[in-house]
C-alpha cells in the first residue's frame, strides 16, 4: 500500500499511531513491509492456505461474532443434500465435469432452494435450468448481479446440522492447520499465530480489523476466491458493514472502479446489469428472470434496465417493442481481452481501439498482443504520448528476431492525441467509490482531444453516414440518444450532460435523486443505476468540496459516492439485531426508536422506516421480502455468504489450488489446480511443466510482478517524464543473495530471465528483502520483476510482462500475473534470432508441447482447457 | 533618487550602517530576494482536479496562467490526501506540460515504414469509414444454432482506467449499440 | 553580540540584522519512523522549484537512485537495508555500510529493516557556506534559513567545501550553487515548502523550529517507550558543532548509517583564532619588515 498507494497510507500510519498492529503479508519486502509491525513473507499463490488457515483458526477456537454470524451471514443455512466437498472429492466439488472442463453448480445450492429456482424457471420456454445451473451454460455473467437464490433457506441457528454451512465450513477447513499453512506457504507457524491472534483479539463488538488487497490477490487462476477467504474470515469476525473492517480493494488507477461500474468490460451493461447471452435471454422478461432473483434489492433489476434503455433508445424504446432490448447485441461466451487478441492473430477481429492503455507491454505474454496488433487491418491508439502500442511496427523485439517485418505487417495505425485530466471535465470513481469531478483548466493543444469528445464525434459522424439506412441492424445505431450540447471552438460535449443522463430522469425530464425512483414500465430513463442520485436535485454532487475539516470524519458533503452517496456498504450490520451499535465505540448506523428510522454517521444501507423486527409477508418481492435484519440487501436472501450456493464457476467454497506454474504439488488435495481456470492452447502462450511432470526443473524459480511507486502500470505516464524516470531509471529485477550466489548474479550487473513465452534482460538488485522460502522441507527462491518498462520514452527497458502466459481466472478473466516460474541466468540475453533460439531450447529440454500445462495434476483423468 | 535611498542601494553601506554588521542577512538581501513571490501568487486562477494516477483520488489545485497550467499541487480541504500527494501525483504539472506529448495526429498506412501526417477531421472521417465497413462485413445476425446475436466480432477495443465515467459510458453506449462486444478494459487486467 | 561564528544562538534572524518583529525561524523535522521512501518529497521540490533532471542511472543502493544532495537533488531520500537490531540487546553496535545485499547474506535469521530518510540542506546556525561567501549571494532571510541568491552568486564555489554537510554543490553548465531554500518564495506567501506540503505521512513537518524541536523529542520519547531505542534526534542541539540546525532528523540508527556525519562542526568555527593567528604573523611580518627596513637605515 506504500508502494503503490502512498497518500492513501497515510491512514495506515495514523491508525499505528492510535495502536493498530500492521501486518504486511507479501512475498517481497516492500516500502509496506518497512512500515508495518511485521512482515510476513509467503510463497506467491498460496494466499487461500494462508487465509484458510486463519479460518481455520477461528473456526477450531470457535473464535467468530456468534451474534453477528447468526443474524448477518447464511452461516446456519442448510445445504442440498446432494453436495459434496473437496474433502469428500480430493480437492473437486462435486458436479465437475472432465469433458468440459467446468462445473454444474445445481448439488451447491441451499436444501430448499434450488426446488425455488426451479419452480421459477417452470414456465420458461427452454430445457429446465435452475437459475443456477444457466450459470455453467454462460460463465461471463458470473459475478454481475446479484445469482438468482429464490427463497429463504431452512436454518440451523444452532448451527449443529452437519448439512448447515458453518458445520462445513468447519470441515472444509480443517487440514488448514498452522502446520500446513507453514508447509505450504513458508510462513514459520509462530508468524501464523501472531497474525491469528492479532487479527481475533482485534475483532469483535469495539474492535474490528480492515484486510486490503490490491492485484497482488486478484491475479491469480483462483483470484475471485482469494477475495472470498477473506471475505469468510470478515464475515466470521464480523468485520463487514463496520467502521474500521472491510476488505478493501486498492485499486491501481484513477477511475478503474467507475470503468467497472459504467463498464468497458464484454460482459456488463452499467451497474452491474450482465450483457444478455444468445442462450437464453429472449426478452426483457426472461433475461430479467435469469439473472436475478426475485428478492433484495435486485428484485428490482427490470427497473433498472428498462430505465437505461430509456437512456440509451429515449423515445425509440417503448413497452410495446420490449424497451430495444432486442437491440442489445448477444454474447456466446469468453469475448474477454485474451480470447480477443487470439482471434486477432486468427485474423477473425479486423480492427482495435486502444484508448489510454498499453497492451504491447503492459498486458501478459506481450509478445501475444503485439502478434494481434501486427493482424489488424487498422488501429486506433489514443495517447499522451507515443507509446509501444502505438509503434509497435516499428520497434516492436519482434522485428529484432526477425519474427515479424514492418514492411509485412498491414495493421493500418491512427494514433490521435489525447487531452490531459486538466483539460477536460469529467469524474473518476476512486477506490472507495466516491465520484470527483475534475474541471477543465485549460484548452488542450493542437489536435489533443478529449475521449469524450472523440466518441461523441465518432458517433456523430457515423450516424450521419448512415442516416437513411433502412438496414434493421442499422437502427440501434439511428435510434440512439445522442445529442449532447457541446461548447468551444473543437465542439466539446458537455460532461455535465453526459453525467446528468448516468444519474438518470423522471417523467418530467427533471434529474433523479435515488434509484429506488426508478420504475420498469420506461417513465424512468437512468444511464446506470447506481449512480442514480448524482445528480440530485440538479446538481453535480461530484463537484462538492466542502472541506474535510469543515465536517464529519465521514465527510458526506465531499464529492458523493454510489449507492446513494453511502460511504459504508451494508452499514445495517454495524448495529445488532436490535439496531443498537455493537458498541459505542463502534457506533455508525442504528435505529432510532423514537423517530423510528435508520440514523447514524452515514446514509444507512437499509430502508430508512424499516424497523429491526420487520417480518416480511410470504410471497413479498424484492426489498419487501427482507426482514429487519436482512442487513446484506442486495442479496435474494439477506445474508452475507460464507458459502456461495450460485453464482461462482469454481466452487462455493476457497480452496486452495496452485498457481498455473508452480514447483510445488499441491498439499493439501490431489487436484493440483483450478479445475475450471481458463488456459489457451497456442504457440506463442506455452505453459511450463506441471510439478508431476518431466522438465519441471528447467524453471526452478518463482517469479512474481509487481509495480514501484515511482511509476504508473505500463508506464505511459511516468516513463516519459524525466522526474519520475530519474528514481526509477532502468528496468531491474530483485533476487536474493543465496540466488545470486546460486546462478551468480552480480549486483549492479544484468540477468537473463527465461519462461517459455520468452526471454528478457534486467538489471539485477541483490537484496535481503528478497527472501528464499522453505516450503515442503525445500528452499524456493523467488524472483520479483517490476513490470513498468519498454522501449519508448526516457527510462527504458524489457517489458515484464514478455515473461507471463496467459492463464486466467474462471469465473473473471484475468490473468496469473502474480506467480509463475521462470529461470535466470547472468548476463544479457541474446540479441537477434538467437533470443528465439534460447527459448526454443529452454521449450525443448523441458519438452514443451501444446498440451503441457493444460492438463492438471491428476495425470491423464481431466482435460481443463478451454479454448 | 535621494542620496539616502541611493545609498542604501550599496550593499556595504546597508552592512555597514545595520544591524548586519557581518553582512550575512539583511544587508545582504538582493533585489530579487526582496521581491520574490511564488509564481502561484499571480495565477489567474486555481482550479479544483483530481489526481489521474491511482484510485486513491487524491485532490488536486491546479493554476492556470495565461491558459497554462503553472502549478499542480495537493488541495488540502480533500478529507482523503488532505493536501499531499506522492511522487507521481507531484510530477503531474510535467505530465500535462511534458514536451513528448504528442499535438498531431499520426497516420502509418498498411505495410508503412514510417508516420504520415494526417488531418484529424479526416482521420476522425476514415475511422468511422473502417467502423461501418468493418461493422458490415463481420455482421453476425444468429449463430449456427438460429439463436439471436445481432453483433459484429470484428471491432474490439481495450481502454485505460485513468478515463472519465463519462467517456466510458459513451464509450459503451455507442459500441453496443454498434453490436460490437470485445469491449474491454484495464479493469480486466 | 556573542557566537557569531559558534556556540548557541538565540535569534538567528536578528544577528543576521532583521528588526525584532522578524518572523520566527522556521524549519524541518524530518520524522524518518514515519517515512515510506516515497520520493514525493524530491519531485515535488524538483517541480516547484524547476530543479533540472538528472542523468538516468541505476545506482545499486536500494531504491536510490538519486545518491546525494547536489545542485540539481536538494531532497534526497536516502534507503538502508539493514538487519533489525535485537531488542535484548544494549550495545546495537555500529551497523555497516555497503551495498544492500552483502552484509546481512551471514545471518538469514535476523530480521530485516529497511530506513528511509529524506536528507536535505540543514538551514545551519551557523552557516560556513554563508560565511565564506565572498559575493553575499548566501545570505540568511528574516526566517533563519540560509538561501543561495541566484542573480548574486558567481559560481566561485567557496560555499561547497564549506559546507560539513556536503549540501551545496555547483549546477554544471550553469555554474552558479544552487540548493534548498526552504521554499523561501513560498514562505512568503504563507505556503509551506513544496516537499513538506505534498510528503504523504507526514514525515517531513515544516514549522517554527522551537515548536519542531519540541515535537521531535516528544516522538523520540514515544519511540523510546515504545522499545526503540535507537531513535535519536540528529542536528537539534543548539550545542553541536554547527549550533544546531533549522532541520533536523528523527533517526532509527546511528547518522552515519544514513550517510549524515555524526559530528558536523562549522569550518568557519575557528576563524576567529586563524584571523588572530593570521593578524599575529601578519604584524610579525609587518614589525620584521619594518625592523629590517628600520635596520638598513642604521
Amino acid at each position: 500500500m506504500a508502494e503503490c498507494h502512498p497518500v492513501g497510507f497515510q491512514w495506515v500510519m495514523e491508525a499505528k499511531q492510535r495502536g493498530a498492529a500492521v501486518f504486511h503479508v507479501d512475498p517481497r519486502f516492500t516500502r509496506t513491509s518497512a512500515l508495518a509491525d511485521a512482515h510476513v513473507p509467503l510463497r506467491a499463490g498460496t494466499d487461500i492456505a494462508f487465509l484458510g488457515g486463519l479460518v481455520n483458526y477461528v473456526l477450531q477456537n470457535e473464535l467468530d461474532f456468534r451474534d453477528y454470524v447468526l443474524e448477518y451471514t447464511n452461516a446456519a443455512a442448510i445445504v442440498d443434500e446432494r453436495f459434496r466437498d473437496t474433502e469428500d472429492l480430493d480437492g473437486l466439488f462435486s458436479g465437475y465435469d472432465p469433458e468440459t472442463g467446468s462445473y454444474d453448480p445445481v448439488s451447491w445450492a441451499y436444501a430448499d432452494a434450488t426446488a425455488a429456482a426451479a419452480a421459477g424457471h417452470r414456465d420458461m420456454p427452454k430445457d429446465g435450468h435452475a437459475g443456477s445451473a444457466s450459470l455453467a451454460a454462460s460463465p461471463e455473467r458470473a459475478g454481475a448481479g446479484g445469482p438468482a437464490v429464490s427463497a429463504k433457506p431452512h436454518q440451523d441457528r444452532t448451527l449443529q446440522d452437519s448439512r448447515c454451512v458453518y458445520q462445513i465450513l468447519k470441515r472444509h477447513y480443517a487440514r488448514y492447520t498452522p502446520e500446513m499453512v507453514e508447509r505450504v506457504c513458508g510462513i514459520p507457524q509462530e508468524m501464523f499465530r501472531k497474525v491469528a491472534e492479532a487479527v481475533t483479539s482485534s475483532s469483535g463488538r469495539d474492535r474490528t480489523t480492515a484486510w486490503v488487497y490490491s492485484v497482488g490477490w486478484t491475479q491469480h487462476t483462483v483470484g475471485v476466491q482469494y477475495i472470498r477467504t477473506a471475505a469468510i474470515l470478515q464475515l466470521l469476525l464480523g468485520n463487514v458493514g463496520r467502521p474500521g473492517g472491510g476488505i478493501l480493494a486498492l485499486r491501481g488507477h484513477a477511475s478503474i472502479q467507475g470503468s467497472t461500474d459504467i463498464p468497458t468490460l464484454f460482459n456488463l451493461l452499467p451497474g452491474y446489469i450482465p450483457m444478455p447471452h444468445a442462450h437464453h435471454d429472449e426478452n426483457l422478461d426472461s433475461f430479467v428472470e435469469d439473472d436475478a432473483g426475485a428478492t433484495g434489492f435486485w428484485g428490482n433489476m427490470k427497473a433498472y434496465a428498462v430505465s437505461l434503455l430509456k437512456a440509451w433508445w429515449g423515445d425509440a424504446a417503448t413497452e410495446d417493442n420490449d424497451f430495444c432490448f432486442g437491440y442489445l447485441p448477444r454474447l456466446s461466451g469468453d469475448h474477454g481481452t485474451y480470447r480477443t487478441v487470439l482471434d486477432q492473430i486468427a485474423g477473425d477481429v479486423k480492427g482495435y481501439f486502444v484508448i489510454g492503455e498499453n497492451p504491447a507491454v503492459g498486458s501478459a505474454n506481450s509478445r501475444l498482443q503485439r502478434l494481434g496488433l501486427a493482424n489488424l487491418e487498422w488501429l486506433v491508439v489514443r495517447d499522451l504520448q507515443m507509446i509501444e502500442t502505438a509503434t509497435f511496427w516499428n520497434n516492436a523485439p519482434e522485428l529484432e528476431t526477425g519474427e515479424l517485418v514492418t514492411e509485412q505487417i498491414p495493421t493500418e495505425v491512427f494514433f490521435l492525441p489525447a487531452a490531459s485530466h486538466t483539460e477536460k471535465d469529467g469524474t473518476f470513481t476512486n477506490t472507495q467509490r466516491l465520484l470527483q469531478w475534475h474541471h477543465k483548466a485549460v484548452e488542450p493543444q493542437g489536435d489533443q482531444r478529449s475521449d469524450l469528445w472523440f466518441y461523441y464525434h465518432l458517433g456523430r459522424r457515423i450516424r450521419e453516414k448512415l442516416a437513411g439506412s433502412t438496414d434493421p441492424r442499422d437502427r440501434p445505431v439511428l435510434d440512439l440518444t445522442w445529442e449532447y450540447p457541446t461548447e468551444g471552438e473543437v465542439g466539446e460535449p458537455s460532461a455535465e450532460a453526459v453525467l446528468r443522463e448516468i444519474n438518470g430522469v423522471g417523467p418530467d425530464s427533471s434529474a433523479l435523486s435515488a434509484f429506488t425512483e426508478l420504475a420498469d414500465d420506461g417513465s424512468t430513463a437512468c444511464g446506470c443505476w447506481i449512480y442514480c442520485g448524482c445528480f440530485t436535485d440538479e446538481v453535480n454532487q461530484p463537484a462538492r468540496r466542502k472541506p474535510g475539516s469543515e465536517q464529519s470524519w465521514v465527510a458526506p458533503e465531499w464529492a458523493w459516492s454510489w449507492p446513494a452517496n453511502r460511504r459504508i456498504l451494508y452499514n445495517r450490520a454495524s448495529a445488532d439485531a436490535d439496531g443498537r451499535p455493537w458498541s459505542a465505540r463502534k457506533a455508525y448506523v442504528w435505529w432510532d426508536a423514537t423517530e423510528e428510522r435508520w440514523t447514524g454517521h452515514d446514509v444507512p444501507d437499509f430502508e430508512v422506516t424499516k424497523p429491526p423486527d420487520y417480518e416480511p409477508e410470504p410471497n413479498a418481492r424484492a426489498q419487501d421480502a427482507l426482514s429487519g435484519t436482512d442487513a446484506f440487501v442486495m442479496q435474494t436472501d439477506g445474508k452475507a455468504w460464507l458459502y456461495v450456493p450460485t453464482g461462482l464457476l469454481d466452487g462455493p467454497l476457497p480452496t486452495h489450488y496452485e498457481p498455473q506454474e508452480s514447483p510445488f504439488t499441491n498439499l493439501i488435495y490431489g487436484q493440483q489446480v483450478n479445475p475450471v481456470r481458463h488456459v489457451y492452447r497456442h504457440p506463442a502462450n506455452r505453459y511450463h511443466p506441471m510439478p508431476t511432470e518431466r522438465g519441471v526443473d528447467v524453471f526452478p524459480y518463482v517469479f512474481t510482478t509487481y509495480r514501484l511507486t515511482e511509476h504508473h502500470t505500463a508506464g505511459g505516464m511516468s516513463r516519459f517524464l524525466p522526474y519520475l524516470s530519474e528514481l526509477q531509471p532502468a528496468f531491474f529485477c530483485e533476487v536474493s543473495p543465496e540466488l545470486a550466489a546460486q546462478r551468480g548474479l552480480e549486483h549492479g550487473g544484468w540477468a537473463t530471465i527465461i519462461t517459455a513465452r520468452t526471454a528478457v534482460e534486467a538489471r539485477v538488485l541483490v537484496t535481503d528483502r528478497m527472501r528464499a522460502v522453505q516450503v515442503q522441507d525445500r528452499t524456493v527462491h523467488q524472483v520479483g520483476i517490476p513490470y513498468h518498462w519498454g522501449p519508448n520514452g526516457l527510462s527504458t527497458g524489457d517489458a515484464g510482462n514478455e515473461l507471463l502466459s496467459a492463464a486466467l481466472d474462471p469465473n473473471v478473466h484475468i490473468q496469473e500475473s502474480k506467480a509463475a516460474t521462470c529461470d535466470v541466468l547472468p548476463g544479457r540475453r541474446p540479441r537477434g534470432p538467437d533470443l528465439e533460439e534460447l527459448v526454443r531450447d529452454y521449450r525443448a529440454r523441458a519438452g514443451i508441447t501444446e498440451d503441457t500445462g493444460i492438463t492438471t495434476g491428476r495425470v491423464g483423468t481431466e482435460g481443463t482447457a478451454s479454448e | 533618487m535621494g542620496l539616502k535611498k541611493w545609498l542604501d542601494r550599496w550593499p556595504v553601506y546597508r552592512q555597514l550602517t545595520s544591524a548586519d554588521p557581518l553582512g550575512r542577512g539583511a544587508a545582504s538581501q538582493s533585489a530579487r530576494s526582496a521581491e520574490r513571490t511564488p509564481r502561484t501568487s499571480d495565477a489567474d486562477r486555481v482550479v479544483k482536479s483530481i489526481c489521474p494516477y491511482c484510485a486513491v483520488g487524491c485532490g488536486q489545485d491546479v493554476y492556470v496562467r495565461n491558459g497554462e497550467v503553472t502549478q499542480i499541487e495537493g488541495d488540502p480541504d480533500s478529507p482523503i490526501s488532505r493536501g499531499r500527494l506522492c511522487p507521481k501525483g507531484a510530477a503531474s504539472e510535467q505530465l500535462v506540460n511534458s514536451p513528448s506529448r504528442v499535438t498531431t495526429v499520426h497516420y502509418r498506412r498498411p505495410y508503412g515504414t514510417q508516420w504520415e501526417e494526417l488531418d484529424l477531421d479526416t482521420a476522425l472521417d476514415m475511422i468511422a469509414d473502417r467502423v461501418i465497413d468493418t461493422r458490415r462485413r463481420t455482421w453476425q445476425d444468429t449463430d449456427e444454432e438460429g439463436r439471436y446475436l445481432n453483433r459484429t466480432m470484428g471491432i474490439s477495443h481495450l481502454g485505460g482506467a485513468t478515463l472519465d465515467n463519462e467517456e466510458n459510458y459513451l464509450i459503451k453506449k455507442l459500441y453496443t449499440a454498434l453490436g460490437a462486444i470485445q469491449i474491454e478494459n484495464q479493469a480486466r487486467i | 553580540m556573542s557566537n557569531q561564528l559558534y556556540g548557541p544562538v538565540d535569534d538567528v534572524a536578528q544577528q543576521a540584522g532583521y528588526e525584532p518583529d522578524h518572523p520566527p525561524r522556521m524549519g524541518f523535522l524530518t520524522d524518518t519512523s514515519v517515512c515510506i521512501g516515497c520520493k514525493a518529497c524530491e519531485v515535488a521540490c524538483k517541480e516547484w522549484n524547476g530543479v533540472p533532471g538528472t542523468e538516468l542511472d541505476l545506482l545499486g543502493t536500494s531504491y536510490d537512485n538519486t545518491g546525494d544532495l547536489g545542485a540539481n537533488t536538494w531532497r534526497h531520500v536516502a534507503f538502508v537495508e539493514q538487519a533489525k537490531p535485537r531488542r535484548e540487546l544494549v550495545d546495537l553496535g555500529m551497523p555497516a555500510m555497503g551495498p544492500p545485499g552483502g552484509q546481512e547474506a551471514e545471518q538469514p535469521d535476523q530480521d530485516l529493516r529497511w530506513l528511509m530518510m529524506s536528507d536535505v540542506c540543514k538551514h545551519c546556525t551557523h552557516a560556513a557556506c554563508l560565511d565564506v561567501c565572498p559575493t553575499g549571494s548566501l545570505f540568511r532571510t528574516e526566517y533563519g534559513t540560509v538561501v543561495v541568491q541566484e542573480d548574486i552568486c558567481n559560481g566561485c564555489g567557496y560555499c561547497v567545501p564549506a559546507c560539513p554537510y556536503g549540501v551545496l554543490d555547483v549546477r554544471p553548465g550553469d555554474g552558479r550553487a544552487w540548493k534548498c531554500t526552504l521554499c523561501y518564495d513560498r514562505l512568503s506567501d504563507g505556503m509551506e515548502p513544496a516537499c513538506a506540503k505534498a510528503c504523504p505521512t507526514d514525515s517531513i513537518q515544516f514549522g517554527p523550529v522551537e515548536e519542531l524541536r519540541e515535537r521531535g523529542q516528544q516522538r523520540v520519547e514515544e519511540l523510546r517507550a515504545a522499545g526503540i531505542d535507537e531513535a535519536q534526534l540528529y542536528g537539534a542541539d543548539p550545542g553541536d558543532g554547527v549550533g544546531g540546525d533549522g532541520c533536523f532528523f528523527l533517526l532509527l540508527d546511528e547518522p552515519e548509517v544514513y550517510g549524515l556525519p555524526p559530528d558536523p562542526i562549522v569550518t568557519t568555527r575557528d576563524l576567529p583564532s586563524m584571523w588572530k593567528h593570521a593578524a599575529a604573523a601578519a604584524a610579525t611580518v609587518a614589525a620584521t619588515a619594518v625592523a629590517a627596513f628600520v635596520g638598513s637605515r642604521r
